[in-house]
Order: structure tokens, then C-alpha cells, then sequence
């Protein structure tokens, strides 16, 4: 059996599923307060008729590191920044304790200005005396060498609690946002590990030997000894569990739109041949942009309680929720109310919905019935211009290649598949307006915690490979290595699937989930005066968010 | 960080084409640069929009270029792409979405000519002209001064404007006794129709920060404010710097991006620059800052020393000597006119062009008419060492009545029997007419 749970905004939803079969559900209200008691509660709920023995997985999707991050309650993290040449580094500052520092890195990778020690330790005496426990130490092109970030751990590591180097949160291009997401980790590491403990302690009280795993906002796992390292990973995992829920029920030939329709806002992703799209660089979150992995998602203030109105003789569907629907006590129509007046959703006070929509059918001079048709094709109207948005941004992305430029894909979805609060009363519709077939899965009501439970762990590994200098590197691994003159691409790409390898399991993959891929290969000469001395090669692979085997059989 | 003008941004390196596997126009060019941009996340910036690049179409060379013998026989996908990706951020400006941009395509152009047997100068169609034309043509602009900061002389650029009152050409380049392509003196000032649109400026070779900006404060400033164009274009070429191994400026990054901010272009057009690893990194990203305003005193090259690189007294004399010759030269370019004016009607000159990377010789015969009413009809005997034989008559964009009739006249005469192909390049009416044999 495995167990799947997902803190959200309202509820906590948890699943226990045997086979493919649900054979628990568990809503329980989510008190942000005290999330580790609804967590363990959550659990214990759902588990508590099997035998403990009996759960062989077991994966969360919480908030914690997202409520931190936005609500500023996480701990102070003092950061060194080697920026060296470029933009002003101290446009970049970020929380109280933002030091930049000597030394340089070039985009070759070579060392130009060493670092201070003395400069070093001096700030190490500053953040040790204003009890700052956690340090994040980052220079500009630490992903093609890490030197500086290494000597800096040498020099402070010893007196602080956990240390986040910038090579390690990710292997791409991107000082900034290395910058925001080494801090972001740092300040997040110690709440992520006292809190992941806490509930493995939970765990083991009810005598559950199976390792926790954490949901992260590419839609894959990694176990509860990694979530230091990487906390920052599991943001805003939320979305990402409803989309690998969806996946399940998902065609696996085609290019399809997937919807999370809930109270105040819809989730859009985008599925090709099964497989959710990921952001190019990474998540923002707090005001910042990060490398952190993550699906592709968009977010629309569009919802089943939006607030509907006239304005300007135009109708108005949100952004802003004014509460719930007038059929559950609200004070505002929302296309809920539209949906009872019809007929469509049964419950609720249809009276006071049915009263919301006469005052919008007064103003539209329309019958009532009419105005809630029109209520409901303008809220899916909406959604549907939003997913062509995100179509048309994904199919805008740059090209660096002839190519790509002329032959690169592009993305067209034939179909849709929709979850949330009113899924099946507005599929219909959004068939009718898209002309796309709409799939409403079963279960859709706690599919975000059954994409938690069937979620496979997921990872990325960079390796760069100069053979002029003759080192092969992947800075997410710190792994350093001496290369052959004569290698090629595909010697690289052999390392790379290699390391992406052993970094999976290491996360807690299973072997049999190992479905990894290239996702960039180039290879150039290095010429100097008219020879070519070497190549540069690099190489990107990832093991590919999707479902543990069991799930993605039951896919087709 | 947000940026001051809203900028717009094509970033296409083309890592799929290159001239030759060890020519310096190759593959990664333009790698350490993404490197470099990428890392200092400048795409993040507010204010910082990056497009996928547009292809250019025929129509859109054919109204700058003879091609001979057709369009599609002299250009590859990255050239269309290149002209494409200059027009992309044209309309990203004149269409209001952003204050200025900066299109760092590859392969360059500036080394192009109104007539292209192949390429020269790695340029085989000249992508600011092309962008230029479909500016006035889509947007109804009219004067455009083009600024052209690469090392090289744009004498491609020059020949195409060389007889337009309406385009400003100004080039700074390493004096032309001492690097490809040979042309570019402070003589050259433009043809009959044309003249003191052309400026040229000559420096001496280990010019360095203190001379360009001292060239633009004494004369490219200054013209450019007599001048009054609707739009600035820079010809941005970064082969200038001091480890560009084909030329020998010592121009540094810090001083590109005074430049620009000087200059303030709306839009700027990558052309050469070779130094991949030591300079276009650096150059390229104090540019952009500049461009969009924001704070670039922190980009240099890792083994920039301003005092290695100080410029020496005699420059300084050659420079500023350069200048007020030039500006003196500039005094009498209305009493030319009058005498042109006074003159026969029609004015020829010859000359031999050299394709020097595909190895063509191209003789020439160019006869324009002296009008007071229009930038006057152009004719162009073309012959090249290929066996092609063209004549291309060019109707300028305003001509005035007897200059159409001229055109449509020649193109008439112009015989098939004589020549491989006749073109009518017809700006008023934009058409492209060719006879073949």
C-alpha cells in the first residue's frame, strides 16, 4: 500500500491506495499553525486500519517551506557573494546578512581573483556574533567551478548549522537566481529538517518502517535525508501534485491542457505525450526568481467563487473572490451560483443563487437562465484565453539554433483533462467552447493526493566537459574529474546518464523508475588563433517527472 | 533591478552554422556570450524582453540588393534569419513595445554592397539596410543616420547609402591603410546627390577609450545633432577591443558601453568582433546595461589595465588632427553640390570590389543622375570574375518623375542579349523587375 498526502490552502487531503485502488480517503481542514499536527494527524487517520507493516511508500506535499518563504517566518542566513566582473553585486543584496567578497570566476571556469581569507573570516566572526546559524555561499560561474564556494565552506563551515553551496542548487546558468535560491535554501534548511524529522518521529511511533518522501515542485520525490540539502525544492509543490494526479488519467499520444479548477483560482499545465512540461529556468516565489525546478504552471485568478459582476456594461468574472458563492452563504454571484441556478449543482441554497443571478440578468437585460449561461461561458472563455496564453509563451520560447528556430517543435493540445470543485459541471462547456474533448478523471476531488502517493523521484545532473583543459565537471554532483583530449559528446553523455543515475537513487528512486533522458547536448571546438585545441562540451539529462511503474501502466 | 528604457533583445548565436570549422565566424561565436549573459541574469531584468528572431523574406533584400544571379543563389537560412532578427527588434521599437533594442545576430553585413556576387567581409547581405528599408517602408520614416562602431570600414553600408541625402553614415574604423577593407577616408563623403551624408573617420591603430570617446564628442555627436535623425541605428561591431585577434584597437569594454550610452541608438546591431572569449563576453553585456540604463561600472575584462592601455600623445595629435580635417573637408560639401549641380547630368565613376571570402572580383561601372528634386536614379554595370554580367538600375524611394521615367527607360534599354540578368529596383513603387537571359 502507499499513502499520499497533499496540504492545501483550505483541506489536507490524504489517499491510501491499494493497486490501483483507493481504499482510504482522508479530507481533514489544514491548520497552518500547526502543520505538523495536521501532517501526523493526516496519517494516522488515513493509516490507521492497515497494518503499519502493510505501507511501502509513503510521500507528503506540504507547504511548510512556502509559508515560510511568504510569510518571511524563515531563519536568518548569512550570504557571501563572489561576483567579480559583471553587474553590481550589490543590486543583487537579499536578506540582513548580504556580504559580496573578492574573488572571480570566468564563464571558462578559471580562477581570476582569489578570495580573502581574512576577508572570509572576519564576516564569519560578524554573523557568528549575530547568531546566524546558516550560511549560503555562491560566485558567479560556480557552475563551471566551484573553487571559491569550496575554500569559503573551508574557511566557516565549522561554526555555522548547515551550509548551501551555490553549485549544489542547481547546474544552471544564472548568478541571480543562484543567489536568491542558495539563500532560500539556507533559510528554509533548518525549519525543513526539524519539521521532516518530527513527522518521520510520527512515523515511527506508528511503527511505519518505510522512508518518508517529499514531494518537490518539478512533481518528483527525493527522501527525507535529501530535504536539507535541497529544501528549497519543495515549494510550491502543490500544483505539481494535482498535475501528477492528472497524469494517471492522462493520454500518453497526445499534447493535452490540464486544468485544477478550485475556488479562487485555476492551475493550468501542459502535458506532451504524458509527460508535464517544466519551467525553463525555475519558480519564482516571495518576490524572487529561483532555479528550483518545477512544472510549468500558471495560475489564474478564476475560480468557481470568483467574484462576478458588471462593470462598464461589461461582464466581470474575478480575479478577486468576495467570499463563498451566494448558494453557500456568500454575498456575491459567483459562477458556483450560475451553476446551481441551472440545475448543474445540486446543494446550496438555489433561492439566493438564483436571486444573484437575476440582479446580473436585470443589468445584462437578459432572462435568468440566460444570464447564467452566460456567466459560465464567459468563466470558461476566460480559462480557455489563459491556456492559449501558456500555449503560446511555450511556443515563443527562444531558440538558440537555425534549427530549432525552423524546425522546432511546436505545441498544439488536443485535449483536456480537468480536476477541482466544479470539474465535471463546467467540462461540458469547456468541450463546447475549445471543441477539445474534456476528460473529468475519477477522483478528481483528492487528485492532488494521489499524485503525491504515485509521484517517481525526479533529478537533474549538468556535466560540462573542456577538453582543452582536460576536466570534466558537474557542479550539482561536485564532481570533478580529469578527461581524455579526444572525447565527444557521447563519452559525456555517458558520464552524465551515470551520475543522473546514482544521484536518483540516492534520492530513493526505484531502479525500475529510471526513465531518464537528454534534454540538451552541445558540443563546440575551441580554436585558438586557427586550430582547434579542444571542445566544450555540455550536457543536460534528467530523470523525467512521471508515475512509479505500477501508475504509469495503468496510464494507457 | 529594473531597467531605465525598456529594451528589447534578439539573442540568436546560431550554433548550428559557421563559415568554415576554424573561421573566425563560426559556431560559437557568440557561446561565451550567452555564457556571460545568461549568468548575469540579464533576461531576468524588468525591462528586458527577449524575441525569437523573424526570417527576412526576398522582397525584403530585393529592395536593397542586386543579387546576383537571385536572391536565394547568395544566402543560406542564417543569413535570412540575421536580417530577420534585425527586423525583429525594429518593429519591437517602432512599434512602441520597447524604447530601444539591441540585435545580436550573426552572420554581420556591414561589408555588403548594393550589388552581391558572394560574401565579403563574412557579410553576404547587409541586415541594417535591409532592417532600414523596411523601417521607412512599414513605418513611414524617414531620416535614419547609421553609426557604424565596428574596426572594419562599412563600406558595404557606405555604398548603399552613398548617393541617399536621407541616411546619415558615419563610420569609425581603423584607417584603411592599415586593414581590410582598404576604403574609408575622410574624402569619402558621399555621391553628387549625397554629399556630407558620408562620414568617415580614420583612427590610428592602438586607438583606445580617450580617442573614440573624444571622436564622438568632436564629430559624430555633433553632425549627428545638425543632422536630426528620426532614428539612431549603430553598426555595433567589437573588434575594437584589445585582444580581438584580427585588428589592432584598444578599444575595452567599459569604453563600448560609454559609447552607447553616448550615442543612445534606438537600436544596435552586432557585426563583427572576434575576440570570443576576451571580449564580446564583456563588450556585449556593457552594451545591453547601457542600452537599457542601468549601472555598467562594474563590467571589465578580467585582465583589463586602463594603464596598458593608455593612448600615447602622437595618437591623440593623429586623432584630433583627423577630426578638424574632416570637419574642415565637411565645409565645403555645398559648394561641391552647387558645382555637381552646375555640372553634366549624369556622373559615373568605376571601381574593382573583392569578395574576399569567396574569392570574387567584381568590376564595376555606376552612372547617377545629379537631380535637385531627388536622391537621382542610379544605374550599375556589374561584371565578376563568376562570368555574371548585371545591370541594376535602383529608383530612389522619393525620385522625382524625370528619375522614374529615367529608370523605367535603362530598364527597358538594358539588354539580355548584353547582360546575364537586368533588375529595376523600384523604391517608389517598392517592386523588383528583373529580365533574364
Amino acid at each position: 500500500m502507499i499513502v499520499g498526502l497533499d496540504v492545501g490552502g483550505t483541506h489536507t487531503d490524504v489517499v491510501v491506495l491499494q493497486g490501483k485502488e483507493i481504499v482510504c480517503k482522508v479530507k481533514i481542514l489544514t491548520d497552518h499553525e500547526n502543520l505538523l499536527d495536521t501532517v501526523c494527524f493526516g496519517i494516522f487517520e488515513a493509516t490507521r486500519d492497515f497494518k503499519p507493516q502493510s505501507i511501502k511508500r509513503l510521500v507528503v506535499s506540504t507547504t511548510l517551506a512556502t509559508n515560510a518563504i511568504v510569510q518571511g517566518k524563515t531563519e536568518p542566513v548569512g550570504i557571501l557573494v563572489a561576483s567579480g566582473p559583471g553587474i553590481n553585486p550589490n543590486g543583487f543584496a537579499i536578506g540582513e546578512h548580504y556580504y559580496p567578497v573578492s574573488g572571480a570566476i570566468d564563464h571558462r571556469g578559471k580562477e581570476i581573483a582569489s578570495i580573502n581569507e581574512e576577508e572570509i573570516l572576519e564576516i564569519g566572526k560578524k554573523l557568528e556574533s549575530s547568531n546566524v546559524r546558516n550560511l549560503a555561499l555562491v560566485s558567479k560561474f560556480s557552475v563551471r567551478n566551484p573553487s571559491l564556494e569550496l575554500k569559503m565552506r573551508h574557511l566557516l563551515a565549522d561554526n555555522f548549522d548547515t551550509v548551501t553551496l551555490g553549485h549544489e542548487v542547481s547546474g544552471q546558468l544564472n548568478f541571480v537566481r543562484r543567489i536568491a535560491t542558495a539563500y532560500l535554501n539556507a533559510a528554509v534548511a533548518g525549519i525543513s529538517r526539524n519539521f521532516y524529522e518530527a513527522v518521520r518521529g510520527c512515523m515511527e511511533h506508528q511503527s511505519m518502517q518505510t522512508p518518508l518522501e517529499i514531494l518537490k515542485a518539478d512533481g518528483g520525490t527525493m527522501t527525507q535525508e535529501s530535504s536539507t540539502r535541497y529544501a528549497v525544492e519543495t515549494i510550491l509543490s502543490g500544483p505539481a501534485a494535482s498535475v501528477m494526479g492528472i497524469l494517471a488519467f492522462a493520454d500518453r499520444t497526445k499534447e493535452e491542457v490540464v486544468l485544477d479548477i478550485g475556488g479562487t483560482t485555476t492551475d493550468i499545465a501542459i502535458l506532451v505525450e504524458g509527460v508535464p512540461l517544466l519551467k525553463p529556468l525555475g519558480i519564482r516565489i516571495g518576490g524572487y526568481n529561483t532555479l528550483v525546478r518545477a512544472l510549468r504552471t500558471v495560475s489564474i485568478g478564476v475560480g468557481g467563487d470568483s467574484w462576478v459582476r458588471i462593470e462598464d456594461n461589461i461582464l466581470k468574472v474575478g480575479p478577486e473572490r468576495k467570499g463563498p458563492a451566494l448558494a453557500y452563504g456568500g454575498t456575491e454571484p459567483t459562477p458556483t451560483d450560475a451553476l446551481v441556478t441551472l440545475g448543474l449543482v445540486k446543494g446550496g441554497d438555489r433561492q439566493r443563487a438564483a436571486q444573484g443571478m437575476q440582479r446580473l440578468a436585470e443589468q445584462m437585460g437578459e432572462g435568468v437562465e440566460e444570464a447564467a449561461e452566460t456567466v459560465i461561458s464567459k468563466t470558461c472563455d476566460l480559462i480557455l484565453e489563459a491556456v492559449q496564453a501558456l500555449v503560446d509563451r511555450v511556443n515563443q520560447m527562444p531558440v538558440y539554433t537555425i534549427h530549432d528556430l525552423l524546425e522546432g517543435r511546436v505545441i498544439a493540445p488536443t485535449g483536456m483533462v480537468v480536476i477541482g470543485g466544479p470539474a465535471k459541471e463546467l467540462a461540458p462547456h469547456l468541450q463546447d467552447r475549445s471543441g477539445w474533448p474534456v476528460q473529468v478523471p475519477p477522483d478528481y476531488e483528492v487528485a492532488n493526493a494521489i499524485g503525491a502517493a504515485v509521484a517517481r523521484t525526479t533529478c537533474q545532473v549538468t556535466v560540462l566537459a573542456d577538453t582543452d583543459r582536460r576536466y570534466v565537471y558537474a557542479p550539482e554532483e561536485g564532481h570533478m574529474d580529469i578527461i581524455d583530449w579526444r572525447a565527444r559528446t557521447e563519452d559525456v553523455v555517458k558520464i552524465a546518464f551515470r551520475l543522473l543515475r546514482q544521484k536518483a537513487l540516492r534520492l530513493g528512486a526505484d531502479e525500475d523508475d529510471l526513465e531518464m533522458e537528454l534534454l540538451e547536448d552541445y558540443e563546440f571546438n575551441i580554436v585558438e588563433g586557427f586550430y582547434t585545441v579542444g571542445r566544450n562540451i555540455r550536457v543536460k539529462a534528467q530523470v523525467k517527472p512521471g508515475l512509479i511503474r505500477p501508475y504509469r501502466e495503468a496510464a494507457v | 533591478m529594473k531597467a531605465n528604457r525598456k529594451t528589447g533583445l534578439v539573442f540568436f548565436p546560431a550554433f548550428d552554422w559557421a563559415i568554415s570549422k576554424t573561421h573566425p565566424e563560426r559556431e560559437e561565436r557568440l557561446l561565451y556570450t550567452q555564457d556571460q549573459v545568461f549568468e548575469e541574469g540579464i533576461l531576468d531584468i524588468e525591462g528586458l524582453v527577449e524575441f525569437n528572431p523573424s526570417l527576412a523574406t526576398e522582397k525584403d533584400v530585393e529592395r536593397v540588393h542586386f543579387c546576383v544571379p537571385k536572391v536565394d543563389a547568395v544566402l543560406t537560412e542564417s543569413h535570412y534569419i540575421s536580417a530577420g532578427g534585425c527586423k525583429t527588434v525594429a518593429d519591437a521599437v517602432l512599434g512602441g513595445e520597447v524604447d530601444c533594442g539591441f540585435a545580436l545576430v550573426r552572420p554581420p553585413g556591414h561589408h555588403a554592397m548594393r550589388v552581391v556576387h558572394g560574401a565579403r567581409g563574412f557579410c553576404n547581405i547587409n541586415i541594417e539596410a535591409i532592417m532600414v528599408e523596411h523601417i521607412r517602408q512599414t513605418y513611414g520614416v524617414d531620416r535614419v543616420a547609421i553609426v557604424d562602431t565596428d574596426c572594419h570600414h562599412g563600406d558595404g553600408t557606405q555604398n548603399i547609402y552613398w548617393h541617399d541625402p536621407d541616411t546619415l553614415f558615419i563610420s569609425l574604423h581603423q584607417d584603411g591603410r592599415t586593414l581590410y577593407p582598404g576604403s574609408g577616408f575622410t574624402s569619402e563623403m558621399g555621391g553628387p546627390n549625397a554629399l556630407g551624408t558620408t562620414v568617415n573617420i580614420p583612427l590610428p591603430p592602438e586607438t583606445s577609450k580617450e580617442g573614440f570617446l573624444y571622436v564622438m564628442d568632436r564629430v559624430v555627436l555633433p553632425i549627428l545633432d545638425e543632422f536630426k535623425p528620426e532614428l539612431v541605428i549603430n553598426s555595433a561591431g567589437q573588434d575594437n577591443h584589445y585582444s580581438d585577434p584580427i585588428t589592432g584597437m584598444r578599444f575595452c569594454a567599459q569604453g563600448y558601453a560609454k559609447l552607447t550610452e553616448k550615442l543612445q541608438p534606438h537600436i544596435a546591431v552586432l557585426e563583427g568582433g572576434y575576440s570570443i572569449e576576451g571580449a564580446l563576453p564583456y563588450v556585449n553585456v556593457g552594451i545591453i546595461l547601457a542600452l537599457a540604463g542601468i549601472d555598467y561600472s562594474w563590467v571589465r575584462e578580467p585582465d583589463y589595465d586602463p594603464e596598458e592601455l593608455r593612448q600615447s600623445d602622437e595618437i591623440r595629435s593623429t586623432i584630433s588632427s583627423t577630426c578638424e580635417r574632416l570637419l574642415e573637408e565637411r565645409q565645403q560639401c555645398a559648394s561641391k553640390r552647387k558645382k555637381y549641380l552646375e555640372g553634366d547630368e549624369f556622373v559615373q565613376r568605376s571601381k574593382t570590389i573583392i569578395y574576399d571570402t569567396d574569392k570574387i572580383l567584381e568590376e564595376q561601372k555606376e552612372m547617377i543622375r545629379v537631380c535637385g528634386g531627388c536622391a537621382g536614379v542610379l544605374k550599375i554595370d556589374s561584371y565578376a570574375d563568376t562570368g555574371r554580367h548585371l545591370l541594376g538600375i535602383s529608383v530612389p524611394r522619393k525620385a522625382c518623375s524625370t528619375c522614374q521615367d529615367i529608370g523605367r527607360q535603362w530598364f527597358e534599354e538594358g539588354s539580355i542579349r548584353r547582360f546575364d540578368l537586368v533588375c529595376l529596383q523600384d523604391r517608389v513603387a517598392d517592386a523588383y523587375e528583373v529580365k533574364r537571359k
